[in-house]
């Protein structure tokens, strides 16, 4: 009998890799992990059953929070889940609005991600070039919806409002000089579409600068290069979505493979991995962000074209304008039905998924009519990356388990929901 | 001169202890602008890495934030010391002694120029290099003592990592003593003297050179040779249990000790106090000048580093530093001697 014993060891939920609030016991052979058991459920919220004791518009702000780091996209999924059920679409405007947005997301998820990731591995720098670029793109959240996280933006039947045509600028500040200000508010001065197409044309640049620090630095290699390998077979039946099973070579996107939205008529590639690795999963994502500029590209050609209705021109499900409500009874009335009744929605089930920059996130919505939902499942992307931890980190050493919580791009608001 | 005034304002002591107080006066010459410069060296850190990092710093303590070390160690001494119930508490508070002292004594040998030495002994370069590996007892006793997997893990870690870093450092300065014929630092740095930066043991010694400042980076356990503190994978490592002053001896350990190293490699590789050219306005320039300027330009990369390079896993750290740092400076050793005795050019190593 060996006097050598295996040790457990406590990882989270108060650890600065654990993404938020994950806790993992680990079952360690020195500093080679045997097994690992992640705890879940320190972030639970009960977001499902919330949902159910309240009118439908009213659960959007919740999805917001769930996944926090891809607000829009949350919503999107909630939004076209209810629209889907009431069997109406959005104005096309108002798609391309979202499917803007929902880009936008995706490149604020992969930079938070990108610099987390590089964050645990130690590259710090990454982290904060990363931030740079998430400002701005905060910064057009706000402008749309006057929140820069919880936007609330997406509604059933369109968007809250059409795109503003001007971005609010910086003020003068002692930190800065005048000729300096006025360069900070450069971008600024016209629509916030102008605004987005000057950061979709430095974006590519950016996107070089994160690649220099680590596409090709031995040191980043050697941390990701054969690490947490998942096989084209396991990821699929592991139930591994997005940038997680595209890694491992399985060319799957939802917003090729059931176009939603106007996705079909976008032009953008899907990259997949070939090894499966740490390394194709990063590589995969900084691609995606690539993509997602040219798709974001594409749409604010469009918008720029097309002007129109961004809203159902329905009282029922979208509020009528301020102006209307003041002086027109019957407005009013829809106002205040809509505000504190709601819509009904006729009884059924559906179950709406869209492509998160995480993976598949999919509601699954039961009516029974009334102006609650009957039932609310969230299928998060992230659980069952999580879930695969065991499986992935098995064999690998304590500086591994970190870059593989970093690779599954683990955000617990959804996952704990 | 100061000597005879010290002595002359003491007369009235007894002898022996006219020369403690002058030992001392010497000791407080060199710690005091040494600490100062520590405490400094963080505010640089702070300052280069942030802008680095698209940041400013810390700017809001003092004019453009040149207060904040002091800042930081009034908080720091402020804080509650929290020793963990289930620690071997008297190791655990000797930890933070034991690997600052060496950081600290190490410096008495240091020439900081031709004549400012404290103690010019004939071994100092051995002097150093036993008192560097001290270091380490700190950090294993730190870890050790803390009682927690984290801090113990940490431990282990830069155990092996010194120990394995300890011996491609060792070979490299043999090269250098082979070329200088000697183990006195002094003497080292006027081994270069001759035409500037031509002679200095830089580019004879090359890849010695290269290798002794990736070992010191090891050895200070600075990115991207982290691993004992490994921020994101054991949290601070062997010192993840303490507060207050004794973390600030850690800290103060680490940076003194990464003065240390870009000190050593100036006297050893790049020249000491020498001037790069050895003509007019170059020598106008005090020789303790050279030393500062040299040494803050190779302190400078240790900062670099950190911002730019991610963090090796444990056993690649293992494996650069035993199949590729110590072949090479054996390989080189070997060149060296042959190219000293053996062929014209040996010369150039005396």
């Amino acid at each position: 009998m060996s006097e050598i014993r295996n040790y457990t060891m406590n990882f989270g939920p108060q650890h600065p890799a654990a993404h938020g609030v994950l806790r993992v016991i680990m079952e360690m052979d020195g500093e080679v992990i045997e097994r690992c058991d992640p705890h879940i459920g320190l972030l639970h919220r009960g977001t499902e059953k919330l949902a159910e004791s309240k009118p439908y518009n009213q659960s959007i702000g919740y999805m917001d929070r769930l996944d926090y780091v891809s607000m829009m996209c949350n919503e999107h999924a909630y939004v076209m889940a209810i629209e889907n059920l009431l069997g109406v679409t959005a104005p096309i405007r108002a798609q391309y609005i979202r499917v803007m947005f929902d880009e936008i997301t995706r490149i604020l998820n992969h930079c938070m991600w990108l610099g987390a990731h590089g964050l645990d591995i130690g590259a710090m720098t990454v982290f904060l070039y990363c931030f740079r670029e998430r400002e701005d793109l905060m910064d057009c959240y706000e402008a749309v919806s006057g929140a820069r996280m919880h936007a609330t933006y997406y509604r059933p039947g369109g968007v809250y409002r059409d795109l503003p045509d001007s971005m609010p600028q910086y003020d003068k500040s002692d930190r800065f000089s005048d000729a300096e200000t006025k360069q900070r508010n450069e971008d600024r001065s016209g629509s916030l579409l102008d605004f987005i197409e000057a950061f979709t044309e430095r974006f590519p640049a950016y996107v070089d600068e994160y690649e220099t620090l680590l596409s090709d630095n031995r040191i980043w290699k050697q941390r990701t290069v054969d690490i947490g390998i998942v096989t084209p077979e396991r990821a699929k039946a592991l139930g591994f979505t997005g940038p997680m099973l595209r890694g491992s070579g399985i060319e799957w996107d939802l917003r090729k493979k059931q176009p939603y939205e106007v996705y079909d008529q976008l032009d953008f590639d899907i990259p997949v991995g070939t090894n499966g690795d740490s390394y194709d999963r990063y590589l995969v994502r900084v691609e995606e962000m690539r993509q997602s500029n040219r798709i974001i590209k594409q749409c604010i050609e469009w918008l720029r074209n097309n002007p129109g209705p961004v809203m159902l021109d329905d009282h029922k499900l979208a509020p009528p304008s301020r102006e209307d409500m003041k002086g027109d009874m019957e407005s009013l009335i829809h106002h205040f039905k809509l505000f504190t009744e709601g819509y009904c929605v006729p009884a059924g089930e559906v179950y709406t998924a869209i492509e998160h920059p995480k993976g598949e996130f999919g509601i699954y919505l039961i009516s029974d009519g009334a102006n609650k939902p009957y039932r609310v499942k969230i299928r998060a992307p992230g659980y069952p990356h999580l879930a695969a931890l065991n499986e992935m980190s098995k064999g690998h050493m304590l500086a591994d388990m970190v870059a593989i919580i970093g690779t599954q791009d683990i955000v617990f608001g959804e996952i704990d929901r | 001169m100061i000597r005879d005034a010290v002595f002359y304002m003491t007369s009235w002591l007894p002898e022996s202890l006219q020369i403690l107080v002058w030992v001392m006066l010497k000791i407080v010459f060199i710690l005091v602008p040494l600490i100062l410069s520590v405490a400094y060296f963080t505010l640089a850190e702070r300052k280069v890495i942030g802008y680095m990092q698209l940041r400013v710093g810390p700017n809001r303590v003092g004019p453009k934030g040149l207060f904040q070390p002091f800042a930081d160690v009034g908080k720091l001494l402020m804080k509650e010391v929290l020793i963990p119930s289930k620690s071997n508490k008297y190791l655990f508070l000797i930890a933070p002694i034991l690997s600052l002292a060496p950081a600290f004594a190490a410096w008495a040998v240091m020439p900081f120029s031709d004549q400012l030495v404290l103690a010019d002994i004939d071994a100092s370069l051995l002097y150093v290099l036993a008192l560097t590996s001290m270091g380490v007892y700190g950090v294993i006793v730190a870890g050790w003592a803390s009682n927690s997997k984290y801090a113990f893990l940490g431990a282990m870690r830069s155990a092996a990592q010194i120990v394995a870093y300890e011996i491609a450092m060792g070979f490299a300065l043999v090269g250098v003593l082979m070329a200088a014929g000697s183990l006195n630092l002094r003497e080292i740095v006027l081994a270069q003297s001759g035409s500037g930066i031509a002679s200095w043991y830089m580019w004879p010694l090359f890849p010695l050179f290269i290798v002794y400042f990736i070992s010191g980076v090891a050895e200070t356990n600075r990115a991207p040779f982290d691993v004992a503190e490994g921020e994101s994978e054991i949290v601070a490592g062997f010192h993840v249990e303490y507060s207050g002053m004794g973390f600030a001896l850690f800290f103060l350990a680490e940076y003194a000790n990464m003065i240390l190293i870009a000190a050593l490699t100036v006297l050893m590789f790049l020249g000491g106090w020498l001037p790069i050219i050895e003509t007019a306005p170059f020598t106008w320039i005090p020789g303790v000048m050279w030393f500062g300027l040299k040494t803050s330009a190779v302190a400078f990369f240790f900062l670099w580093f950190r911002a730019t390079f991610p963090r090796y896993r444990y056993d690649q750290i293992m494996r650069l530093g035993w199949k590729i740092l110590i072949p090479v400076t054996l390989v080189w050793i070997f060149v060296i001697g042959i190219a000293k005795f053996y062929t014209p050019f040996g010369g150039f190593f005396s």
